[in-house]
C-alpha cells in the first residue's frame, strides 16, 4: 500500500481491499519504525487516528460516498491548528499548547473522511528555508540525511519522500511548500491567495501565507486542494466561491503558450538544476505548448521586497504571543512587561527574534517610508508586471531553488545567502498567484531537482492540467530514495 | 547604515525582547548586511505606482454565534484560577 497513489489507496479502501484501520495502523507503524530517523513528525497522533479511522470505515461500509481521498491517512505542518492535538510551530513558545478548535483546512480534511496522523516538523514558526531553526531539531532529506529537506514545510515534504503519509499540507509565505518539494522530490501546490481559509494557521505573514498541499504526484495534490478549498466565513480573504474541481482529462498542451523568464538561468543558478528545468519546459514543448523567453528584471527586487512586509507582518503577529494566555512563560518576570520581554526572550528562537526587530525596524518611524512603503510600492510593480504577462502566456516556468538541498548547516549562520535562496518564489507570494512544484531530475549528487509553473490568480486547473500531463510523460516523480531501479529507468541526465 | 546599541536597545523596545549579548552582536551584524540589501529597493522609481490592495476581504454577517466555554480558552493559560488569567499585578 506504500507504493500506491493516495487516489489509488483511497479505491484500494472502498474495494474492501484494506480497511482504513489496516491502512491507518500500517502507517503507524512504519512512522514508528523510521524512528524519526528524518525527524519529520513532532506529534503522531495514534489513538485519535485509530477512533476516527474506525468511524469513517462504518460511514463507507453504510454506503456513504464521502470523497475521492476517504479513508487517506494525512499529517499537517505544525503551524496548522488541530482540535485536541498539540500545535508548536515548532517553537518553545507554543510547547504543550493544544487549540481549542481545528483550523478550516484540518476541519474540511475530516470531513473529506481522511486520517489525520499527526503534525510535521517545520522552521520555527514557517520562519527558514531549510527546516533548520525549529526547536525540535533539523529536518533531514530521506535523499541524504546530512542534507537538509528544505523549508519551511521540510516536515511534510520529507515526511512524503520517506513514504511516511501519502499526503501532508504545508503553508508557503514565500516559497515554503515548493522549495522542499524540490530538495525531497515530491510535488506541491501553493494556492492562489484566497482560495484556501488561513483560519487556525497560525500567523506568520498574513497577507503572503497559503496552506495547500503536498504529495506524490499532482492527481494527489489536486484532489488534496479540493478538499481544503473554497470559501470560508472564518477568513474574510478566502474568497473563492466553490472548492477547485479538477476533472479535465486533456492529454495535450496544444495552444498553451509558456513564458520562461530567461534572467532566472544566470551564474546565481546551479547548472545541473538549469539544465533540468529546461529538460522540464522542452517535454512540455513536446506535449503541444508553445514555449517563449521573456526578461523579467523585477526579480532582482523580489527578495528585498518580500523580506521588508513578511518581517514588519511577522513582527506585528507574533506580538500576540505575551506570556498571559497561552504559551511560554517565564519564571523570571516579577511585572507584567516582565512577564511580556521575558516570555518573549525565552520562548522564541534567534531567527524568530531577527525578523521581529527588522520588522520593527522597517515599520518604525523615520523607517517606513524607505522600507515598507517602498516594499509595497515593488510589490505592486511586480503585481503589475504579473498581470501584463498573464496577458501573452498561459504558464510561466521557472526553477523554485538556486541549487539542490544543501549540506546541513551550510548555511545557517549566513541569513542573507538564506533569504538569496528564496529569490525564485517569493514574487509568486508577493503577486498572490498559484504554482505548483515537480520533479525534474537530479543533479551530480544524485539530489532531487524542481521545477515550479505558476500561473495567473486561481488558474490552479491550467497548472494542474499541464503538471498532470508533464508527469504522464516523465517518471522523476516516481523515483524513490531507496530505490535504485526506478531512478535508472528515469536515466541519469 | 549604521546599526549601533542605541538602535539595537530601541528596537528591543518595540519588539518586547530582551536581547542576550551574544544575540545583539548577531543581529546588529546581519542586520547591517541584510538592510543594505534592502535599501536598493530605492533605486525603483515608483512614487508615482499606486500601492494596490493586497487582498479582497469580505466580512462576514455580523451575527451572534455562541463563543468558546471559557475553561477551554483557560486550558492553555500559564496560570489562571477558575475563572480567569493570572498575570502580575497592572499597577502598583
Amino acid at each position: 500500500m506504500f507504493d500506491i497513489t493516495a487516489l489509488e489507496l483511497s479505491k484500494a479502501i472502498k474495494n474492501k481491499k484494506y480497511s482504513v484501520t489496516e491502512v491507518t495502523e500500517a502507517y503507524i507503524e512504519k512512522i514508528r519504525g523510521n524512528n524519526n530517523k528524518y525527524n519529520t513528525f513532532i506529534t503522531i497522533s495514534a489513538d485519535r487516528a485509530l477512533r476516527q479511522a474506525e468511524a469513517v470505515q462504518k460511514r463507507i461500509d453504510s454506503g456513504e460516498n464521502i470523497s475521492a481521498l476517504a479513508g487517506v491517512p494525512v499529517s499537517l505542518k505544525d503551524n496548522i491548528s488541530t482540535l485536541d492535538i498539540e500545535t508548536t510551530c515548532a517553537s518553545k513558545m507554543l510547547k504543550g499548547y493544544v487549540p481549542v478548535y481545528n483550523a478550516t483546512a484540518a476541519d474540511r480534511l475530516e470531513q473529506a473522511g481522511m486520517i489525520v496522523l499527526g503534525k510535521m516538523n517545520m522552521d520555527e514558526f514557517a520562519m527558514g528555508g531549510s527546516s533548520e531553526t525549529g526547536a525540535l531539531g533539523t529536518v533531514k532529506n530521506p535523499w541524504d540525511i546530512n542534507r537538509v529537506a528544505g523549508g519551511s514545510s521540510g516536515g511534510s515534504a520529507a515526511g512524503v519522500a520517506a513514504g511516511e503519509i501519502p499526503l501532508s499540507l504545508g503553508s508557503d509565505t514565500g516559497g515554503s511548500i515548493r522549495q522542499p518539494c524540490s530538495f525531497c522530490s515530491v510535488t506541491g501546490i501553493k494556492p492562489t491567495y484566497g482560495a484556501v481559509s488561513r483560519y487556525g494557521l497560525i500567523a506568520y505573514a498574513s497577507s503572503l501565507d497559503q496552506i495547500g498541499p503536498i504529495g506524490k504526484n499532482a492527481d494527489d495534490c489536486a484532489a488534496l486542494l479540493s478538499v481544503i478549498s473554497g470559501k470560508d466565513g472564518m477568513d474574510g480573504t478566502c474568497t473563492l466561491e466553490k472548492p477547485f474541481d479538477f476533472k479535465s482529462e486533456t492529454q495535450t498542451q496544444k495552444g498553451i503558450r509558456i513564458g520562461i523568464p530567461r534572467n532566472y538561468f544566470n551564474k546565481e543558478l546551479d547548472d545541473d538544476v538549469g539544465n533540468a528545468v529546461i529538460n522540464a519546459a522542452k517535454e512540455l514543448e513536446k506535449t503541444g505548448a508553445e514555449l517563449e523567453e521573456f526578461d523579467m528584471p523585477l526579480m532582482d527586487y523580489a527578495v528585498e521586497a518580500y523580506y521588508i512586509i513578511a518581517c514588519a507582518e511577522a513582527s506585528s503577529n507574533l506580538s500576540r504571543y505575551d506570556g498571559i494566555k497561552y504559551g511560554y512563560r517565564s519564571q523570571k518576570a516579577q511585572t507584567l512587561p516582565e512577564v511580556y520581554r521575558f516570555s518573549r526572550s525565552e520562548g522564541f528562537g534567534l531567527e524568530v527574534k531577527r525578523r521581529i526587530m527588522l520588522g520593527s525596524f522597517v515599520l518604525s518611524s523615520g523607517y517606513y517610508d524607505a522600507f515598507y512603503k517602498k516594499a509595497l510600492h515593488a510589490r505592486s510593480l511586480i503585481k503589475n508586471a504579473y498581470d501584463s504577462l498573464f496577458g501573452r502566456y498561459d504558464i510561466i516556468l521557472s526553477p523554485v531553488a538556486p541549487t539542490t538541498a544543501y549540506k546541513i548547516g551550510e548555511n545557517i549562520s549566513d541569513p542573507l545567502k538564506m533569504y538569496m535562496g528564496d529569490i525564485y518564489t517569493v514574487s509568486v507570494n508577493l503577486a498572490g498567484l498559484p504554482a505548483i512544484s515537480l520533479p525534474c531530475g537530479f543533479d551530480r549528487n544524485k539530489m532531487p531537482v524542481g521545477f515550479q509553473l505558476i500561473g495567473a490568480a486561481f488558474s490552479e486547473n491550467t497548472l494542474i492540467n499541464a503538471a498532470r500531463i508533464y508527469q504522464l510523460n516523465t517518471e522523476w516523480h516516481k523515483n524513490k530514495f531507496n530505490t535504485k531501479q526506478v531512478y535508472k529507468k528515469c536515466g541519469n541526465r | 547604515m549604521l546599526i549601533d546599541e542605541k538602535l539595537i536597545a530601541y528596537l528591543e523596545d518595540l519588539s518586547y525582547l530582551y536581547l542576550t549579548d551574544n544575540e545583539k552582536i548577531r543581529i546588529a551584524g546581519d542586520m547591517e548586511k541584510i538592510l543594505e540589501g534592502m535599501a536598493r529597493l530605492s533605486e525603483l522609481g515608483t512614487d508615482d505606482i499606486p500601492v494596490k490592495p493586497q487582498c479582497i476581504n469580505e466580512l462576514r454577517k455580523d451575527t451572534v454565534t455562541p463563543s468558546f466555554d471559557r475553561n477551554l480558552i483557560l486550558r492553555n493559560a500559564p496560570e489562571k484560577n477558575n475563572e480567569m488569567f493570572i498575570s502580575p499585578k497592572v499597577q502598583e
